[in-house]
């Protein structure tokens, strides 16, 4: 493929099974207090 | 649903179902952004048809037909148009254990920081009312019996200003820790200050017990100061610059942040942030404010134009310095897109009056921080045996990103995760309907951290 470059997997898609454990951080206790980013957690279930 | 953005000299399209960000030439932009306008799939011979016939004059043939080509691979392969199939997690919420908790230990505050929204601290109770170790304690009873099978417990320690009660803290840590061994679990504790009662022993023991600081800075010292000021006037920036540096060098630049605001009053707040970056800090926050739209700090719709402009430049800048070897975080811009969180995480929300909850000083349970003091969203108290309000629960319990109208047709739900909630509710008067201003300004730092994302992976 040469016109198009794909970053990474699919890898909402794969998250869907092993996830939901609840273990890692809640986003508003990190930094901001005031909005609601998800995207820059970290996970912690065992993968 | 995919969206196509162009930023600099890239064009970047993220397929919001999958997940997967590419990075193309214009053609193919152009090409799935004609599939968009036109609702079409790129398999279907009409579309194939229909589109070689709308791009002629612009494009080679053979090359439509190439590019074409590659995005029908990543559509088959479920790379582009993806499927939605999440809606079965949304009802994760119901009876979720609660596991996080902001204790509001000091409603006192050292400073007057003109936007507070704490309204100097005070919030909409007693001046200056502090916790108790006994209330302190009562929390952490709470959160164990409550927090079912999770095991990491988080415990933000936040005002007011936490400092001035820092006893308080540092007994509640202790009890923690004993319930911690008893119950099998793991506290993580953060704390959040304006740094002004900062000195080495409370450097010291927070560095020994605590996983994060929040450090409050504005950025520039005349934004700093003309926000950030004592009951006399004063500016805090000259006290706290130094002491937050030793802080950040403490903790080896890692696991802490500096944290500002940014009002109308400095929309170039880009320069706010490489400011704080020049003196040396490596994690960095800038935020919106959120406060009555009336104030002549208040962010407007107007603003908008130029907030983006901002962000477009920090986050020129940002990459630039990671190249150049010394780069900084910025809280926004981070995105892991491999090992980021679950689908079930991102499309939950914040969490708040379900596992996250916060505890003003009389012992008063609120949905989280930003609710403290507003009777309405009382959900109970520590000092009784009543229980939570279960109603109330139950309303955000029902919050995702599939239960709010907007948030379902939007390219950065799985980022964003559903807007605040607070800012909904007491902004808009609907936890449902989340805040336009705050939106636009989210949709816009997604595209800024994939932006990022595809300069840092270029050769
Ligand atoms: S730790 Fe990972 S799997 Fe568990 S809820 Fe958080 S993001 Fe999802
Ligand atoms: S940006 Fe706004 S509309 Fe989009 S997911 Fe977040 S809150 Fe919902
Ligand atoms: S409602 Fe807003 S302030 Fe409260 S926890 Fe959620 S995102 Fe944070």
């Amino acid at each position: 493929m040469k016109r198009i470059k794909t970053l990474n997997s699919a890898s909402l898609k794969e998250s869907a099974c092993k996830g939901g454990c609840g273990e890692c951080q809640t986003s508003c206790q990190s930094a901001c207090k005031t909005s609601c980013t998800v995207a820059n957690q970290k996970c912690e279930s065992n993968k | 649903m995919v969206h196509i953005f162009k930023m600099f000299d890239k064009y970047i399209a993220l397929d919001v179902n999958s997940g997967c960000v590419h990075v193309m030439d214009k053609l193919c932009y152009d090409i799935i952004n004609f599939m968009n306008v036109k609702n079409f799939a790129p398999t279907s011979s009409e579309a194939r048809f229909k589109l070689i016939d709308d791009l002629k004059y612009d494009y080679d043939r053979t090359e439509i037909g190439e590019a074409l080509d590659d995005i029908t691979e990543l559509y088959n392969d479920g790379l582009l148009w993806s499927k939605d199939d999440f809606k079965v997690a949304t009802d994760l919420k119901k009876n979720s254990p609660i596991k996080a908790m902001c204790l509001h230990v000091s409603h006192d505050c050292n400073l007057r920081c003109k936007y507070c929204f704490a309204d100097e601290g005070k919030y909409h109770s007693e001046k200056g009312e502090l916790m108790t170790a006994e209330t302190g304690k009562k929390a952490m009873d709470f959160l164990v019996k409550n927090s079912g099978k999770r095991k990491n417990l988080e415990v933000d320690f936040f005002g007011g200003e936490p400092l001035l009660n820092f006893d308080v803290v540092k007994e509640v840590v202790e009890y923690a820790r004993e319930l911690e061994k008893k119950y099998d679990k793991n506290f993580r504790f953060t704390i959040t200050t304006n740094g002004i009662l900062l000195d080495d022993d409370k450097i010291d023991y927070i560095n020994n017990n605590m996983g994060n600081i929040v450090l409050s800075i504005d950025g520039r010292k005349e934004v700093n100061d003309r926000m950030r000021y004592r009951a006399d006037g004063s500016g805090s920036y000259d006290r706290i610059v130094p002491l937050f540096q030793k802080v950040a060098e403490s903790r080896n630049q890692d696991k802490y942040y500096v944290r500002g605001t940014f009002t109308r009053q400095n929309l170039d707040f880009s320069e706010d942030v490489i400011h704080l970056a020049d003196l040396g800090f490596e994690q960095i926050s800038i935020e919106p404010v959120v406060c009555d739209e009336e104030t002549d700090y208040s962010l407007r719709e107007e603003d908008l134009p130029k907030i983006f402009e901002e962000y477009e430049k920090l986050v020129k800048e940002y990459v630039k310095r990671i190249k150049e070897g010394n780069g900084f975080n910025f809280f926004h811009f981070m995105v892991d897109l491999e090992e980021g969180p679950c689908i079930i995480k991102r499309l939950s929300g914040c969490g708040c009056g379900c596992e996250y909850l916060a505890v003003a000083p009389n012992g008063d349970v609120y949905p989280c921080h930003q609710f403290v003091g507003h009777e309405e969203y009382k959900m109970g108290s520590l000092h009784d045996d009543k229980g939570l309000n279960q109603e109330l629960r139950s309303g955000f319990e029902q919050c995702n990103v599939y239960t709010k109208p907007k948030c379902k047709d939007c390219f950065a739900k799985f980022f964003c995760s559903g807007g605040c909630v607070a800012n909904a509710s007491l902004i808009n008067g609907d936890m449902k309907e989340p805040h336009k201003l705050s939106c636009e300004m989210m949709k816009k730092r997604v595209e800024c951290s994939l932006y990022a994302k595809a300069a840092l992976a270029e050769d």
